[in-house]
């Protein structure tokens, strides 16, 4: 296979360790003593430098997972949507508890952030199959099946694409037929400054959420003198409430494996990889039936689509669980086969990426959209949108709402309108972007959505997902679970994020539980904005954004949950609380 | 000769060499710009204390990994970037378990170093008392994880002859801490295990037996500041309402030694203005019991371990008009707060009937109502009532006390010495 082949010629050393823990995970249920020994001496390692590996990764386990490892995803989505009782009712009917194995070796139940089906929650993979929309009878069911000796992949769902809106018309520009080889074609006739041309006239940015000009992104990396250049699709789509790449991969992959096709040829790449998050391991043999459809038909390999001298082959490399991966140098690191920890910006990417070769990262609607462009024209694309944000953006919705999925909308669309399609259901606050994003207050809902004015807020920049919530979900038990998601997501390589994220998470506790006082709030927003300032990469930067923004937001709610007795001398103390231990030796 | 680019640094312009760091910059040009992690060795820097923060062409950036570029505008010492400096150093004394008392590297440690230098007299953030375990396996170390400051020197620096790691990060998140491998470790010759312990900037890193081969009071962070105008800095209060007469002092001594008390003794010639100026109500010194007038000072050295404690403490709330906490275990707990990450059961039964010391045969643990009620943990003084203010130390030093005390009565600037501003 000519894959195995160019694998093997340009990713040397400890690339592969990955995929091998992967292999012994998937076998074993767990990775023991040995084989730790085994895979330091196979890649020269020191055992706790892959001790270190395998722990940074919460799909790696050191101790047995069971014959069937349930992992129940514990996004607020699930929790508004009905977590607790699934959870009760997989511990009941396994006879485990979360974060353990039962005691016969069967079950082992564990929690994972959000697993991108945010649209059919509460979900869970069990043995990274997908089980999606679970009631207690349900749960019961899977448990009697499983018991009974049915494989998890013979009654697992397939999860609904859930694609609700595309611009009327036929205009969709992500879902509409994809002929292969079309877009390959047309950039072979523009040449590599013709496709830069084309998507510096579409402005198309990273839809990652950072929106960076990808045109710049892609001459930055052909200016590269270094060889060889390497393509990097981000699909470590780890964002909780975001699952468009999911629907993307799902239905679009050729577009995918085309737009990184087309980057190659403009920059100068033989080999592109694409980093899927561990969580969608079901959609990995889509994708990979994909590349073999284009190898087969000549598009991928030796002289693609017949044009001389351009090869370029992909690959795909399982992410193993872990939200900061998608933080491109993160990814990086983790595509090396190291700890996914984000770089420091003593070079860029484009500079010196993966292997430290010029590497071009790009999510995969980028991707998908970037092939969209060739095949269709920058002409035609510029029709949608509006002036300075054309085009169409894909938006996960998810929440409080009838019609949750994937809604294509054309840049400038208010977001009114967008809670209308979705047929939102008393919506209050709508969390833009994922925790990290921005916070919006339902008065704010004339505002468009665009790529313009990120700093202006006049008009908002999401970064693909809406999650929306009504008037009765608790505001502070919202901002406790991503706290508690960015706290164990953390790579802790840095100060403010290891050990801000925790201690933001012991002061919304005390907001939660009625203790806080007026100076909490300041120094809630004074330490969020020093973690802002000082995080190493966007994971503790970003992750106060949602607090800070609803401090502003809702001012009057987090002020109604103050401590009202604080009369500026004493705090409340619960002494009863703190001498419950002691009371036990009692006579 | 190498291209000189230009750059300013808080507006002061500077000629530096191309492809150096900012950090080495300023050394060179003496500016102070404090950091943990940095170690000039260590190519490409680390970048992970994040405490070398600086406005950067008026972006947040640390110093140590901005290649200098002509035109950089850097500014070093704003007030804002102080205090956020000030602050993370302060995140990594509440995350971690650092009991200087109680430490091998006191005096030679970078974290406690750059306590003083930024005058970390108490933690923003309230302690976090994590559980971690101190690795005794290690044939020839221990590693002190409550002490890991996760700088990754040790991570990249230290390498068997063979080249292959001895120490990386194990887990992630609130969790992540510094594994260590017991093969590779053996492999070390004697020379490079020492200097794994020099480089670490804390005491996580502890060889046996070759951490106290420089005494105490002759070790590198003892004595001087390596900022030249360290002793400048003036400090004030505003000052409060001056009262006629003489002023009233109370003093307690809760969960503490009286070590810090015996260092208000150490004032020495001084005590006899002390005497003039001071009358002292409710205090050992006295020996009062209740306080028979209202106090213009409350100082309380010790934390808060029983619930005799938390009632003398809302006392002295209430009685007096400013209350300060003196000395590590009222700052923020101090030495009894080791007991934090252990349960409560645990301690006492270890105290009262598995220890060496119990009587044979013991099965009670005291309890009886008379008796003050001993607390799940030991809360500093700040958690229970409002501090004013906070003179770390253990014990503080007596002319650090008598400074801070005279500030708060009359307003007095006062600079305190570096060699007066200790955790230990």
């Amino acid at each position: 296979m000519p894959a195995d082949t160019v694998q093997q010629l340009v990713e040397p050393g400890q690339t592969q360790m990955l995929n091998q823990l992967w292999e012994l995970q998937l076998q074993n249920g767990f990775i023991n003593d040995n084989d730790i020994k085994l895979i330091a001496e196979r890649f020269d390692l020191s055992t706790i430098e892959v001790e270190g590996v395998v722990s940074f990764y919460h799909f790696f386990h050191r101790k047995p997972t069971g014959k069937y490892t349930i992992y129940l995803n514990n996004s607020i989505v699930a929790d508004i949507k009905g977590f607790n009782r699934i959870k009760e009712t997989f511990e009941r009917e396994t006879g485990a508890v979360f974060g353990s194995v039962d005691r016969t070796g069967t079950f082992g139940l564990f929690l994972t952030p959000c697993i991108g089906l945010s649209d059919q929650e509460p979900s869970a993979l069990i043995n990274f199959y997908p089980f999606t929309n679970l009631n207690a009878i349900k749960v019961k069911d899977i448990i009697a099946s499983l018991r009974n000796g049915a494989t998890p992949e013979s009654i697992c769902d397939t999860p609904a694409d859930n694609i609700r809106y595309t611009p009327p018309g036929n205009k969709s520009i992500f879902f509409k037929k994809f002929i292969d080889g079309s877009a390959l074609a047309n950039t072979a006739k523009l040449g590599a400054e013709g496709v830069l041309e084309e998507l510096k006239k579409t402005e198309l940015a990273g839809r990652g959420g950072a929106y960076y000009p990808t045109w710049k992104k892609w001459k930055a990396a052909k200016d590269q003198p270094a060889l060889p250049k390497y393509i990097v699709c981000n699909a470590d789509e780890g964002e909780p409430g975001t699952f468009k790449d999911r629907v993307l991969m799902s239905t679009q992959a050729n577009s995918l494996i085309e737009g990184m096709m087309i980057c190659g040829y403009t920059i100068g790449a033989e080999y592109g990889i694409i980093y899927l998050r561990g969580e969608y391991r079901w959609l990995q043999h889509k994708l990979e039936d994909a590349i073999s459809e284009y190898r087969k038909t000549g598009l991928l390999g030796k002289d693609c689509g017949n044009i001389k001298g351009f090869n370029f082959d992909i690959r795909i490399q399982m992410g193993a669980g872990s939200y900061v991966c998608g933080e491109e140098t993160a990814l990086l690191e983790s595509l090396e086969g190291r700890r996914g920890e984000p770089r420091t910006k003593w070079f860029f990417p484009v500079e010196k990426g993966y292997l430290q070769k010029p590497t071009v990262i790009n999510n995969v609607e980028t991707f998908c959209a970037a092939a969209r462009i060739l095949e269709m024209g920058a002409d035609e694309y510029l029709q949608m949108g509006i002036p300075g944000s054309p085009g169409t953006k894909l938006i996960s919705v998810s929440g409080d709402c009838k019609l949750p999925g994937i809604y294509e909308i054309e840049w400038g669309m208010t977001v009114a309108e967008l809670l209308e399609l979705c047929e939102a259901d008393d919506p209050y606050y709508i969390q833009v972007s994922g925790p990290s994003g921005e916070c919006i207050s339902i008065k704010e809902k004339y505002r468009r959505i665009s790529m313009l004015d990120l700093l202006a807020r006049k008009d908002i920049r999401c970064g693909g997902s809406f999650m929306i919530f009504n008037k009765q979900r608790d505001l502070v038990k919202v901002l406790l679970n991503f706290s508690e998601f960015f706290k164990s997501e953390s790579c802790g390589i840095c100060t403010p994020c290891r050990a801000g994220n925790f201690i933001i998470q012991r002061k919304l506790e005390r907001l939660d539980n009625g203790l806080a006082n007026e100076k909490d709030l300041e120094e809630l927003k004074s330490w969020s904005t020093i973690m802002k300032n000082t995080s190493r990469c966007g994971l503790g930067k970003t992750a106060t954004n949602s607090l800070i923004f609803s401090m502003d937001k809702f001012h009057d709610y987090f002020h109604s949950k103050l401590d009202k007795d604080f009369n500026g001398l004493n705090l409340k103390f619960d002494m009863e609380a703190a001498t419950e231990e002691y009371e036990k030796y009692k006579i | 000769m190498a291209d000189m680019l230009n750059i300013t640094i808080d507006g002061k312009s500077i000629q530096a060499e191309k492809g150096k760091n900012l950090m080495q910059v300023a050394k060179e040009n003496g500016i102070f710009i404090p950091s943990l992690c940095y170690y000039e060795h260590i190519e490409p820097p680390l970048g992970t204390c994040r405490v070398c923060t600086c406005k950067i062409n008026g972006k947040f950036g640390p110093a140590c990994t901005e290649k200098i570029s002509e035109g950089l505008s850097v500014e070093v010492n704003s007030e804002e970037l102080k205090d956020t400096r000030k602050a993370l150093v302060e995140m990594m004394f509440a995350e971690g378990n650092h009991i200087c008392p109680a430490c091998e590297k006191s005096g030679n440690c970078d974290l406690q170093h750059m306590g003083y230098e930024l005058g970390v007299s108490s933690t923003r953030f309230q302690h976090l008392f994590k559980d971690r375990i101190i690795d005794f396996k290690p044939s020839r170390m221990v590693m002190e994880h409550n002490r890991c400051i996760k700088c990754l020197r040790c991570v990249v620096d230290v390498k068997t002859d063979d080249g292959k790691k001895v120490f990386t990060y194990q887990n992630r998140g609130n969790e992540t801490y510094v594994g260590i491998d017991y093969d590779q470790e053996v492999k070390l010759t004697e020379e490079q295990a020492i200097n794994a312990m020099k480089i670490c900037p804390t005491g996580a890193i502890i060889v046996r037996g070759a951490s106290l081969a420089a005494p105490f009071g002759e070790r590198k962070f003892d004595m001087e500041s390596v900022q030249k105008d360290y002793n400048k800095k003036k400090q004030t209060h505003k000052s409060r309402q001056p009262v006629m007469g003489k002023k009233i002092v109370a003093t307690v001594s809760l969960a503490g030694c009286f070590g810090c008390h015996m260092s208000l003794l150490d004032i020495d010639a001084d005590l006899l203005d002390v005497v003039e100026l001071v009358s002292f109500d409710k205090s050992p010194l006295t020996d009062f019991k209740e306080f028979t007038s209202r106090c213009h000072i409350g100082i309380i050295e010790g934390g808060v371990c029983n619930s005799e404690n938390v009632e003398t403490l809302r006392k002295f709330r209430e009685h007096c008009d400013v209350l300060v906490a003196l000395g590590e275990c009222s700052v923020w707990g101090g030495l009894p707060s080791m007991r934090n990450s252990i349960p409560l059961s645990e301690c006492l039964e270890e105290a009262y009937l598995n220890s060496a010391t119990s009587e044979p045969g013991a099965n009670i643990i005291p309890y009886h109502e008379d008796l003050p009620k001993i607390l799940d943990r030991v809360y500093a003084c700040n958690e229970i009532v409002k501090i004013d203010y906070y003179i770390p130390g253990c014990p503080p030093d007596a002319n650090h006390i008598w400074k801070a005390v005279k500030n708060i009565l009359w307003g007095e600037e006062y600079s305190i010495l570096y060699s007066e501003f200790k955790y230990d």
